[in-house]
């Protein structure tokens, strides 16, 4: 093969990638549901539990043949939590007609897809976009989400440091994500309101960096009597293992990114006596013990994060199609909100904002190597 | 048997990847329950993949080396319709004629990846004179980008300027951004140069993601207005087609100024800026000078880039900024043929579309692009179109004569 | 004081690993004058495979000295064939090309091996055990100095000893330095040059192997993206220094950490890179080739 053949046949793979697209034929009578999130990159982890969710679901459905006599399909798309890929994949998703979507993962990439949903009308569910201003904000009518934004997690995170544990000092770190520095800001804000309460120290932290000594120096430095971490777990594993190997007793207080058995698992015995906010407790709830035990026979581990928050977003929206008994994003919006749907996570619908009704948090401590419900 | 060393060779290459991926490929482990997943199956699989890829790798070589191409040859196929009036004419009236057709048949997903190489052909365009021309290899262009973009966001939301009056603003300040990185490195050189540009792309993407009061932080700015049309309503479907054609446009505009620079004095000087820094200041070319409008039109470029990004994406956030940016960029013009115009736009188009395409792979979406990026440079280490310099005839003019 | 001294330790800790990792980079450069991207991806692919090695010889069993030692040298072993490999593959055939293409083909490189290990084995965090021995020494001293800081610092001081000590006498060594100087003038005087740069690549993914051993253990986690924070930092650490001088990276990467350590203790960990990357920038405008690079007049 000389130079100029290679090159014609690179063209000619061009040119074959080109038009794939186009022939998709439009394939009738499915019901589509797009799963738009991080499934490659850094933050795949958050993502791809998602996809399983949904997968497991539709293959439930479909097995029993489906909803209104129509199969689902997913439309399964990938962003990497990067905004300009995520408005991207809203538009194929739009393109593509899809009836509903769950996602997207990250609060920045939804809200950049968002814009195009909500032109579009079309119905979107995040498992996991805690940004609050994404339904206070009234922008938009067309979103909803399973769980409960930052603000309201920090709330109770800061009344049990100051109320329960009567905490002094406290330190307030974040990990610069959205996510994490939503929720140290509210957090900051609700403890600063307590008058017996002073926030010592308040920074970011790099996520991905080699080692978090220094911050944790810094935290001993200042004596604070407990940190609360905004973030996710990976960084809040380390941080807790550093303290606890410099024989620091601070106590540690996260959210929801943290309150993942991967924490423990990475933590190990560091994670002892960690408190973290999360969805209330869901050991008891029979679907949320069939929808675990479905993805260990399926997957043969341990769902990933926000797994049961995707499970129940996904049998919302079917729910509320079968209730419809149409595709129509007005009345399927209509009957999210009327309709009160059985899932892992207790019988939630939404509210018109599109906040889950009945997603409520409580704080756990770790226990015994098992995050623990307080009463 | 006619390759039976090419074949012994690929054996032993295959059972040698065997033996590397072993570990990766072949086990995982629980380390919670203590389990141990044995997967054999994946070691045919490395085994086949290996073998077929390096058997034809090594059948490639065999064929360079017996029959070399005559010199002519060397250029590739495309090139020498590229040098052939009779066939580029058409073609090019019939990539006209797609162009202009393609938005009423494609659909809108279709037309907003094409939107996105049309942004990276500009900022490909506008890399290519900091690297491809004067040779200052910039590992940080994405900073020029993120000026752009968070200077039309910004100044819309607090002052409510409109995206016509913002495209020059935020090129207006990325090359002022640009003169600003520009100055303190003049000094330095090729690989010097190309880490301090990182440093302070990451520097800036940091104070955006730090400096909450300014940025908005991580949260990012949303609801950025799309460009107006004389006041008309569009809808989303239509935006994104007036979008399309205000890139064609614009990149139409970048491909002319950048073609014509080129060949201007300043073009020729960042050339020979490229080629030796010493004996470029020996013939009286102001190196300060020359390097520093390389810097300003490069930032220029990826300033209007940025503006027209957040205009199309209505959200940003820093993490659209990132290194990995950069490298794409960087990556379209050196797979482009550093300095060649044709090349960059084949290559953004080939790096962003492709992508996009190969979401049908799924998860294995990145793991091929990534060795797409090796095979392109392994097969053609000089780019897709390799740039022949033009020779300038001194033709002197019936006045010199005379003097 | 005593809080000077912590950030101290913490800084010199995280500079050391630095610097490991950026003598692979400063070695490659000297020699290719190639920016090995995939160098990070190296220093991760040898923390998987330390920790699949060390789980498994758990698991029939063994523990403490003999796991680490297992495990460490299996580890680096993979991780000098994956450099080995890395270069046949990606860099070999672009021998003669222009200098940016070997660049661009390295991303590529880089970003197959962190997707072929998150499709291979997760992409979820995963618990990596602290593999340093426990001692009474290490006890004693604990007030001073954590054990972990310590043996890292410990190893690495000696690796680079060693390594200082092998390019300095050795054959091998006088041969890599020869071609770094000029490579066409070393293969006139009969050295392999394909054979050195072979070697370079093994050598300095070895080292990179051990800095991802030693900081994994004291992290406790890792996952397929743990590379590329530490590839771009120890990059920036081998250009601090001067890039192709050896003991330049190691200054380099131990004045990252500690701009970095204390820049977060006095200052705010919201810009805890920002410090090392302000540092490189004044450094490389008052030295425009690192600290202890050498300033090469250019010749025409």
């Amino acid at each position: 093969m000389n130079h100029a053949n290679l090159f014609r046949w690179i063209l000619c793979a061009i040119f074959f990638f080109a038009f794939i697209p186009f022939s998709f034929a439009q394939k009738a009578d499915t019901i589509k549901i797009g799963i738009a999130g991080a499934h490659t990159g850094d933050l795949a982890s958050y993502g791809l539990p998602t996809v399983r969710a949904a997968e497991l679901i539709a293959g439930k459905v479909n097995a029993q043949g489906g909803i209104l006599g129509r199969k689902v399909e997913l439309l399964v798309e990938d962003e990497a939590c990067k905004p300009e890929l995520a408005t991207n994949v809203a538009t194929k998703l739009v393109s593509a007609r899809a009836h509903a979507v769950i996602g997207h993962i990250c609060s920045g990439a939804t809200k950049a897809a968002l814009g195009t949903y909500k032109d579009a009308g079309m119905i979107v569910i995040s498992p996991s976009a805690t940004s609050p201003e994404l339904t206070y904000s009234g922008q938009y009518p067309n979103f909803h989400r399973t769980i409960a934004p930052d603000d309201a997690q920090a709330r109770l995170v800061a009344d049990f440091a100051v109320k329960n544990l009567e905490l002094k000092k406290i330190a307030v770190i974040h990990d610069k994500g959205d996510y994490g520095k939503g929720f140290a800001e509210f957090a900051k804000k609700y403890l600063e309101e307590s008058a017996n309460t002073q926030v010592v120290l308040y920074e970011g932290i790099t996520p991905g960096a080699m080692d978090y000594s220094a911050i944790v120096q810094k935290i001993r430095h200042v004596r604070a009597d407990a940190v609360v971490y905004g973030g996710y777990h990976p960084e809040a594993a380390s941080i807790v293992q550093l303290m606890r190997r410099r024989n620091m007793k601070t106590i540690f207080i996260s959210d929801d990114g943290v309150k993942d058995q991967t924490f423990i698992k990475v933590a190990g015995p560091a994670a002892e006596g960690v408190y973290a906010s999360g969805p209330m407790d869901t050991t008891n709830n029979p679907q949320a013990i069939a929808a675990i035990n479905e993805h260990k026979k399926a997957y043969g581990t341990e769902p990933g994060a926000f797994y049961l928050n995707a499970y129940s977003a996904m049998l919302s929206v079917l729910n509320a199609i079968r209730q419809a008994k149409t595709t129509d994003s007005e009345a399927v919006l209509k009957a999210l909100r009327a309709h009160v749907t059985d899932t892992p996570l207790g019988k939630i619908k939404y509210n018109n904002q599109g906040d889950a009704i009945g997603v409520g948090f409580s704080i756990y401590q770790v226990k015994n190597g098992v995050y623990v419900e307080m009463k | 048997m006619k390759y039976a060393p090419e074949l012994k060779r690929s054996a032993t290459i295959a059972l040698w990847l065997i033996l590397l991926t072993f570990p990766i490929m072949v086990i995982q482990v629980n380390t919670i329950e203590n389990i141990v997943v044995w997967r054999w199956m994946n070691i045919a699989g490395v085994g086949t993949v290996a073998f077929v890829l390096s058997f034809l790798w090594q059948i490639y070589q065999h064929r360079k080396t017996e029959s070399p191409l005559p010199v002519s040859a060397h250029l590739p196929a495309f090139q020498r319709l590229l040098a052939d009036p009779k066939l580029y004419r058409p073609m090019l009236i019939f990539i006209a004629a797609f162009a202009l057709v393609f938005p009423f048949t494609a659909s809108h997903y279709q037309i907003n990846i094409m939107s996105t190489a049309l942004i990276y052909i500009m900022l490909g365009l506008g890399l290519n004179i900091e690297v491809g021309l004067a040779g200052l290899l910039d590992l940080g262009y994405v900073a020029f980008y993120a000026v752009g973009a968070y200077s039309y966001a910004l100044l819309n939301y607090h002052f409510g300027l409109g995206f016509w009056t913002l495209l020059p603003a935020g090129a207006l300040l990325a090359a002022f951004f640009g003169i600003l990185v520009g100055f303190p490195v003049l000094r330095l050189r090729g690989d010097y140069l190309a880490i301090v540009t990182l440093a302070f792309a990451e520097i800036l993407r940091l104070v955006l993601e730090n400096w909450n009061a300014l940025s908005f932080g991580p949260s990012g700015i949303s609801n950025i207005p799309r460009p107006g049309l004389f006041g008309i309503e569009l809808t989303l479907e239509q935006s994104a087609v007036y979008m399309y054609f205000l890139l064609i446009a614009l990149c139409l505009l970048t491909i002319f100024v950048i073609y014509r620079l080129q060949h201007s004095r300043i073009g020729r000087a960042w050339v020979a800026l490229r080629e030796d820094e010493l004996a470029c200041q020996a013939m009286g070319i102001d190196k300060t000078r020359a390097k520093l409008t390389a810097f300003a039109l490069g930032a220029t470029w990826a300033g209007m880039a940025g503006v027209l990004f957040a205009a199309k994406t209505t959200f940003i956030n820093p993490a659209s900024f990132t290194f990995m940016e950069s490298a794409m960029i960087l990556a379209i013009v050196v797979l482009g043929g550093m300095g060649s115009i044709v090349g960059v736009i084949i290559a953004a188009l080939a790096i962003i579309l492709l992508p996009e395409y190969l979401r049908v792979l799924g998860d294995y979406r990145m793991l091929l692009f990534g060795a797409a990026l090796i095979g392109m440079m392994v097969f053609r280490p000089r780019g897709l179109i390799t740039p022949s310099s033009r020779t300038y005839v001194f033709q002197p003019s019936e006045h010199q004569e005379r003097t | 004081m005593n809080y000077f001294w912590d950030l101290f330790l913490g800084g010199l800790t995280r500079g050391s690993i630095y610097a490991l990792i950026a003598l692979g980079y400063t070695m490659v450069y000297g020699i290719l004058q190639l920016i090995n991207f995939a160098h990070g991806e190296i220093y991760m692919i040898a923390a998987f495979t330390a920790l699949i090695v060390a789980s498994i010889l758990t698991m029939q069993g063994l523990t403490g000295f003999s796991v680490l030692i297992l495990a460490g040298v299996i580890a680096i072993l993979y991780a000098a064939a994956y450099g080995f490999t890395v270069e046949k593959i990606a860099y070999k055939p672009l021998r003669q090309a222009s200098r940016l293409s070997p660049l661009i083909s390295a991303i590529g490189m880089s970003i197959f091996l962190q997707n072929y290990v998150m499709l291979a084995q997760t992409s979820d965090f995963l618990p990596f055990p602290n593999l340093l021995p426990q001692s009474e020494f290490l006890d004693s001293i604990s007030a001073w100095i954590g054990p972990s800081d310590f043996i890292i610092i410990v190893t690495s001081s000696v690796v680079m000893i060693a390594l200082s000590l092998l390019l300095k006498f050795t054959k091998m060594g006088r041969a890599m330095r020869a071609t770094a100087q000029d490579r066409e003038m070393a293969m006139l005087t009969g050295v392999s040059v394909n054979r050195i740069i072979s070697r370079t690549f093994i050598i300095g993914s070895a080292l990179a192997a051990i800095g991802g051993l030693l900081i994994a253990s004291h992290v406790g986690r890792i996952n397929f993206y743990i590379g590329f924070n530490a590839g771009i930092k120890a990059f920036t650490a081998a250009v601090l220094g001067g890039i192709g001088s050896i003991p330049g990276a190691m200054l380099g990467g131990l004045v990252l950490g500690l701009a970095e350590s204390f820049g977060t203790g006095y200052i705010s960990s919201d810009y805890e890179s920002v410090f090392a990357f302000t540092i490189l920038i004044l450094i490389l405008i008052l030295k425009p080739d690192g600290i202890l690079g050498r300033s090469s007049q250019q010749k025409v």
